[in-house]
């Protein structure tokens, strides 16, 4: 039986002088990102109560994220079960969003916009060219086009631009919509967020009963998701093996808007830099240029193993800047809105930990979905449908079971 | 120092389970890493693969541009590593990477001077090799190609006269491409080698890794072993004079 804390019933109920205790939930979710509300929305949806635990949603790693769902042109050597996850998370995003957004009535801005990957010289063709044969060899849908045709794609490329891989099904969704439409979607199905930080893990007899926060109180659950990204590590209570090593990648973004002469066209010219999301590989370094539809771009991002740091620095700006300036030279023109850093949860194999821990692990209960790194939004619908098919107690998508933390072998269950 | 003649560099590797294969195939007991890169502090990190993996750590200066930089860097180096050892480099030149001489001889002299153990990343040039040494540097570590090119030793002669410039550990560093580039180093009479982006960037790193560790070991050998002449023309190797008399 579940009661509001104003509700007469738990008023009556409770000794008079005694703090009031929040009611026990079904599921606590740590964590606010895009994959912590995605879950809560989904278990609230399923009928569960959900409490959402985070001091600050939705500000992390989600906040920062330029939202690129681009499982194609991020593809590596030796992480093809990686690629797997992410090209059925790249399917989900279709009726994931447009689930939410007939749930909200937000626009979350997902774009079938494709994602062309520029090589700027020589060298920077030869490793487009090998990635291009890597996902050859996968049977990736992929184009590889001559300089000339790149730019028939986006004319604002540099001249010089040597070639590109056209991935028509590397799409994009507005990060911070996204985040905005699954906290409505959550208070539309009665989660509830606490404004704090959990803390702790705290089990009974074998099962988790429910987290401890900072500021002293507790709840009670049965159950506990932990999807905190790099602040995962931190919760103690967690049996070492149910989450591997996490350690926070620093990604500097920069935030451009439209030149303010732009929108003053008497006729009506409108002013875009890229009609794509623009990657590049630009004398060895990576860049990336998000365009959204008001014509901003985002332009990321660094990755910098500084510990928890998120300061701006004028060395990343610089890189990035550089490196847009030569890829796509108009850059230059645009105003610079802010830039920010967020922190990346990176496991030691840079895929995330997607498990559920039963009877016999000591912790019966506990789901951790975390450690998504750069692939976070991407996997944020597959993540969701995971979480809420272990809370219900249906099978989860069998692309995610390579992903459990076994695989480090470090004594999970 | 060195347990193994092979140093790795930790540049461009895809994550820290690539890193930690690498590091068990490559058998290497130094790697070297970007202090402005990395965060001393931070749990789970590079740092904590290198030395769960009984690694030693060489920081460097990597991505310095001048001498009082570097300098700085190395400071903050030796506090936050605990360790005076440090690999120097001032870079030049943005695009190519190429050392910048003059600022690295001040740099590896004001630092030499502070009780620093100087390993400065330097062209093949045996003069500054020579000068460097004269500073106070413990090794030279000249290039055989700009870093990541996997070029290979471009010029083998120069790198043969930085050995024979100076009476210090020569470590070939930056342009290693393959097994065979890290084995000819080694015949040159380098005493190490630096592989960085040769085996992180290889798409098999880990077999890559132990390519380079049996490379190094091959040069090592034929080194000690010396080499034959280079001859014009053909000497049989089954002898065709002198036989034996039979009769």
């Amino acid at each position: 039986m579940e009661h509001a804390l104003t509700s007469p019933d738990a008023a009556a109920s409770r000794a008079p002088g005694t703090p009031a205790s929040p009611p026990a939930s079904d599921v606590v979710v740590i964590g606010g990102g895009a994959i912590g509300l995605a879950s809560a929305w989904k278990a609230s949806r399923a009928g569960m109560s959900v409490a959402l635990v985070d001091p600050a949603p939705g500000r992390g790693a989600s906040w920062m994220a330029a939202g690129m769902l681009a499982p194609v042109t991020e593809a590596h050597y030796g992480e093809e079960a990686l690629l797997a996850l992410g090209l059925a998370a790249a399917g989900q995003w279709p009726p994931f969003a447009a689930e939410l957004e007939e749930a909200t009535g937000m626009d979350v801005g997902y774009l079938r916009c494709g994602t062309l990957l520029a090589a700027f010289d020589e060298d920077d063709r030869e490793a487009a060219h090998e990635l291009y044969e890597l996902q050859r060899s996968l049977a990736l849908d992929v184009d590889w086009l001559v300089g000339s045709k790149a730019r028939e794609l986006e004319g604002n490329l540099a001249p010089g631009v040597r070639a590109a891989l056209w991935a028509r099904h590397d799409h994009q969704v507005r990060t911070r919509a996204l985040v905005a439409a699954l906290e409505a979607a959550c208070h539309h199905e009665g989660t509830r967020f606490v404004t704090d930080k959990a803390v702790e893990l705290l089990t009974s007899a074998g099962s988790v009963s429910g987290v401890r926060l900072a500021s002293g109180g507790e709840l009670a659950a049965t159950r506990v998701v932990i999807a905190a990204g790099c602040w995962s590590g931190g919760i103690a209570g967690v049996p070492e093996g149910a989450l591997p090593p996490l350690r926070p990648v620093k990604g500097q973004i920069i935030r451009l808007a439209p030149p303010p002469t732009s929108g003053a066209s008497p006729q009506g010219v409108t002013w875009r830099l890229i009609g794509r999301t623009v990657r590049g590989i630009v004398m060895g370094a990576p860049i990336y240029l998000v365009p959204r539809s008001d014509g901003s771009v985002l332009l990321g991002a660094t990755s910098e193993e500084l510990g928890f740091d998120t300061s701006v620095t004028a060395g990343g700006l610089h890189d990035l800047l550089r490196r847009a300036h030569r890829l796509v030279p108009g850059v230059s023109e645009m105003v610079l809105v802010d830039a920010s850093a967020g922190l990346r949860p990176a496991t030691p194999d840079n895929a995330p930990v997607l498990a559920a821990y039963g009877v016999g692990s000591g912790v019966d209960g506990l789901i951790v979905a975390t450690g998504h790194y750069r692939n976070g939004i991407l996997l944020t619908p597959i993540s969701a449908v995971a979480v809420a098919a272990w809370l219900t107690g249906s099978e989860p998508p069998a692309a995610i079971l390579p992903f459990g933390a076994e695989r480090f072998g470090v004594g999970a269950h | 120092m060195l347990g193994s003649r092979l140093i790795l560099g930790t540049g461009g590797v895809s994550s820290l389970k690539v890193l930690d294969e690498i590091l068990k195939a490559s058998g290497a007991s130094v790697a070297t890493v970007a202090l402005r890169r990395v965060d001393p502090a931070a749990r789970g990190s590079l740092l904590d693969v290198l030395l769960a993996n009984g690694v030693e750590v060489l920081p460097n200066t990597a991505g310095c541009f001048t001498a009082a930089e570097a300098v700085l860097t190395a400071s903050l180096a030796r506090e936050a590593f605990g360790t005076d050892w440090v690999k120097l480099e001032v870079i030049g030149d943005e695009d190519n990477l190429l050392p910048d001489p003059v600022e690295l001889l001040r740099a590896a002299e004001e630092l030499c001077e502070d009780g620093f153990q100087v390993l400065p990343y330097t062209t093949d040039d045996p003069v500054l090799a020579r000068r460097l040494v004269q500073a106070g540097c413990a090794a030279v570590m000249p290039l055989g190609a700009p870093i990541g090119s996997g070029l290979g030793i471009r010029n083998p002669h120069a790198i043969s006269m930085v050995v024979e410039a100076v009476d210090v550990p020569v470590v070939l560093d930056a342009g290693i491409g393959t097994a065979s580039d890290a084995a000819l180093a080694m015949e040159l009479g380098c005493a190490a080698v630096l592989a960085a982006s040769a085996i992180t960037r290889a798409k098999e790193p880990a077999s890559m890794a132990r390519a380079v560790r049996l490379g190094v070991q091959a040069g090592r050998s034929a080194h000690l072993a010396g080499r034959i002449p280079r001859r014009l023309y053909a000497r049989a190797s089954s002898p065709t004079g002198g036989m034996a008399d039979l009769g």
